[in-house]
């Protein structure tokens, strides 16, 4: 670098110093807070698909609050990151399990969520865990979905109840449900086929079906899980609203998080659905799942894609 | 499909509207909400920022200064820019003799097996012979899936249980497909994420050694801002040809088909709405920048009702209410026009008026009770039908009925809507066209607040209210003519 442009760096330092608040002074580097800054803000709030009112809220407040001042993008990533880590923390144990008897857990979803799959990893943890799992295909629309399961059910080494293509589901449900209690499985976990949250009566029939488990066994299904595919958008927050007022869901399933999608939709369902993540998929193989951890996931949010 | 983000663009510009004049800074807050309904739309933020800015450059300056109309002149610009962002029509798929092939890619889940059945029985219809091809051998159960769906729609699948290589599935069944003089051989592809490199190679391996003639990426109509990623992902990897947009029946807004478009560059060729295998639409951006704004499918309207709408019919109807007439037979005209346009809901969703009508009429049949309305008023005199408030006794009404196979009590009703419909008719019989539109506005956010769903007649005045210094004023000023009276 050459003498003249030093100095005109150096310059340029000094006219944006005469802008800034005199408690900034000190500080060596950092940006002023002005339209553009705040405008790069709201990118990285709205890209990670966390929604656009809390995105304009966080940037209004550090518009009023920081306007004119010198600051590290950083530290106001760093206050937000722990508002979202106080706002997603939740309980360790990720599956409420039965007190005796088997589990119950339902999985639902909109179609192509990946459901089939993340039972199946939900199958391989359990039974690592050495516990003795019964799956319910209960997607007896898509075509080939019970074969999907089926040969998942073969890897894994699981029992599986299945029903003839077009069949009632509620029925699969109720006899997989059955056959756990005749076993004596410890877990249960029931697919469903994937429907939209706007498909009425799709949803009466999930709610059908939950309503067959719980004839069985009062408290089951202990967990009904919904399967959110990390690249949704806002509409996940419809989805968890409409499949939570048919079944009651616990809590979600993020697939998908191993692309570039965010999935920060979840952080908008948590705030008006209040349904909390249990794990996340990361892959296509059964031991793709991890149980999801708040501070992980609140970095990750706004790590740059490559 | 759209409604939603129809609905957050009809609020910001119901705030612009009935301001008088249009300044920068209301228009600015308008253009904020517009911002703010792209987003929560999920178009990509980078997509929106462009978008207003042109917006902002077109609308502020001098053509607000002129303008007569501010909030339609912003509406257009608006409509014409996402039109323009959604880019041209193109529904063909340019096909020409002997084997065309065709890939389909995108995510996991994003809908390919089942837009490949969708895409073969559109083909079948149009009576070219279609063939499908699973090459889908990492999902356990795609290529079942496939051949189920083949099997249901009557076109052949050429798979292959046992193979790890889907360039040489492919090839295969390109060999099959020539032998069997299939015309359009579809591939259905693997589902990947655009970052994974070793499924991206073998994505453009296919490509480059099956040589498909076109390529689709077929885009989950929820995506959210990922969408601007994966696309970048797989328009780098292969040449694309088109994009399709599934699960387009829900309430997803369907952002993403803005993100997608200014990312690839390539057209929107058809659109997923339903999971029945014949739920595969043209895409038509002006359709879909119309229900996007609120304006309803206004072209689609125009057209139809251009083939069925007897044009003579309209001249008298129009002349007669210019007069003020409108009688019962008007009325039976008008209605039967309206359902000659196809099913009431669709006709108010191609007019942008479902907003909360659609809601408003969930689980009554419209259709059936015109029907019932017709046959009302077919069982008039012509003289009931031009005076039925006065003609229409007890006795005529019984016999109504009886002819009409109805209640009493709903020859009454039907009596009393069209007499409350009349009186606004009269009304705006002294009114211009824009005066009409806005009182037919006007009624329907009327008939929204309204839960019996009726038209509310006019309130009449009560007359003057006198107050008691006035009364007593009055009652003086009797007095003093009644003496005035026996005087004379």
């Amino acid at each position: 670098m050459g003498l003249f442009d030093k100095l005109k760096k150096g310059l340029a330092k000094t006219t944006q110093l005469l802008k800034t608040d005199v408690r900034d002074i000190f500080k060596s580097e950092g940006r002023l807070v002005d339209d553009e800054l705040l405008d790069e803000l709201l990118e990285l709030l709205v890209k990670t698909d966390m929604g656009i009112q809390s995105a304009q809220q966080v940037v209004s407040r550090v518009r009023t609050e920081r306007r004119g001042r010198v600051v590290q993008m950083d530290d106001i990533l760093a206050d937000f990151k722990e508002e979202l880590r106080s706002l997603l923390a939740q309980p360790e144990e990720p599956i409420r399990f039965a007190a005796s008897g088997p589990t119950v857990i339902m999985v639902a979803g909109v179609n192509g969520t990946g459901k089939t799959t993340s039972i199946a990893k939900l199958a391989h943890m359990f039974t690592a865990e050495g516990k003795k799992v019964v799956l319910g295909a209960a997607d007896t629309f898509r075509a080939a979905a019970v074969n999907q399961l089926t040969i998942w059910a073969e890897r894994l080494g699981v029992e599986i109840v299945t029903g003839e293509a077009g069949s009632d589901p509620a029925s699969v449900a109720h006899r997989a449900v059955a056959t756990a209690l005749e076993q004596g499985a410890d877990v249960c976990i029931v697919d469903t086929a994937g429907r939209l949250q706007t498909q009425q009566n799709l949803m009466k029939e999930l709610t059908k079906i939950h309503r067959v488990i719980r004839n069985q066994i009062p408290e089951a299904p202990h967990e009904a899980l919904l399967v959110l595919d990390a690249t949704t958008g806002q509409n996940g927050i419809s989805q968890a609203s409409h499949f939570t007022e048919a079944i009651d869901c616990t809590g979600i399933v993020l697939a998908k998080l191993d692309g570039t999608a965010k999935g920060g939709v979840v952080v908008a369902i948590r705030q008006t659905v209040g349904l909390p993540v249990k794990y996340i998929g990361l892959g296509e193989k059964p031991e793709d799942l991890a149980l999801f951890v708040p501070d992980e996931f609140v970095e990750a949010l706004f790590e740059e894609v490559a | 499909m759209f409604d939603s983000l129809q609905e957050n663009l009809s609020s910001a510009f119901r705030s612009l509207a009935g301001r008088g004049k249009l300044t920068e800074a209301n228009m600015r807050e308008g253009l904020e909400q517009v911002q703010t309904a792209l987003l929560e739309a999920d178009v990509s933020f980078k997509v929106v920022r462009e978008f207003m800015q042109r917006i902002t450059e077109q609308a502020v300056g001098e053509r607000v200064l002129k303008s007569l109309k501010p909030n339609e002149m912003v509406m257009g610009i608006v409509h014409q820019e996402l039109i323009r962002l959604m880019g041209e029509t193109d529904s063909e798929l340019n096909l020409h003799s002997g084997l065309n092939i065709l890939m389909l890619c995108g995510l996991q889940g994003s809908g390919k097996t089942t837009t490949c059945a969708k895409l073969a029985r559109l083909l079948k219809k149009r009576s070219v012979k279609p063939m499908l091809a699973a090459a889908d051998l990492q999902r356990p159960a795609a290529i079942e899936q496939l051949r189920v769906l083949g099997e249901q729609i009557g076109v052949p699948v050429y798979t292959d249980f046992d193979s790890k290589d889907p360039v040489k599935v492919c090839r295969a069944a390109v060999t099959e497909a020539k032998s069997k003089d299939v015309d359009v051989l579809i591939l259905d592809t693997a589902g990947r994420l655009a970052i994974d490199q070793e499924l991206m190679t073998e994505l453009s391996n296919i490509d480059k050694q099956v040589e498909p003639d076109q390529v689709y990426l077929v885009v989950d109509g929820m995506t959210g801002q990922d969408a601007v990623n994966s696309a970048q992902g797989f328009n780098d990897a292969l040449e694309l040809n088109g994009v399709i947009m599934t699960k387009l029946d829900g309430d997803a807004r369907g952002g993403a088909i803005l993100s997608v478009r200014e990312v690839t560059g390539v057209p929107v060729k058809f659109i997923g709405t339903g999971e029945k295998i014949d739920e595969l639409d043209d895409f038509s951006p002006e359709r879909m920048a119309g229900r996007i704004l609120g304006q309803g499918d206004i072209v689609g309207l125009f057209k139809k009702a251009q083939e069925e709408f007897d044009q003579e019919e309209a001249v008298r109807a129009e002349e007669r209410l210019r007069k003020g007439e409108f009688t019962l037979d008007d009325f039976r005209k008008q209605m039967s026009q309206v359902t000659k346009l196809g099913p009431m809901q669709k006709v108010m969703g191609m007019l942008g008026l479902d907003g909360g009508m659609q809601e408003m009429l969930d689980g009554v049949d419209t259709e059936k009770d015109m029907r019932r309305m017709f046959g009302i008023i077919d069982s008039m005199t012509p003289e009931e039908k031009r005076n039925p408030k006065q003609a229409i006794d007890q006795s005529r009404r019984r016999r109504i009925a009886e002819g009409a196979g109805v209640a009493p009590s709903e020859v009454k009703g039907l009596i009393e809507q069209y007499d409350t419909l009349a009186s606004v008719m009269k009304q705006m019989s002294g009114m211009g066209m824009r005066d009409r539109m806005r009182m037919a506005r006007q009624m329907q956010t009327d008939a929204m607040a309204n839960p019996a769903g009726q038209l509310a007649k006019k309130k009449q005045g009560t007359g003057k209210r006198l107050s008691p210094k006035e009364k007593a004023r009055l009652k003086k000023q009797r007095a003093k003519e009644r003496r005035r009276a026996k005087r004379k």
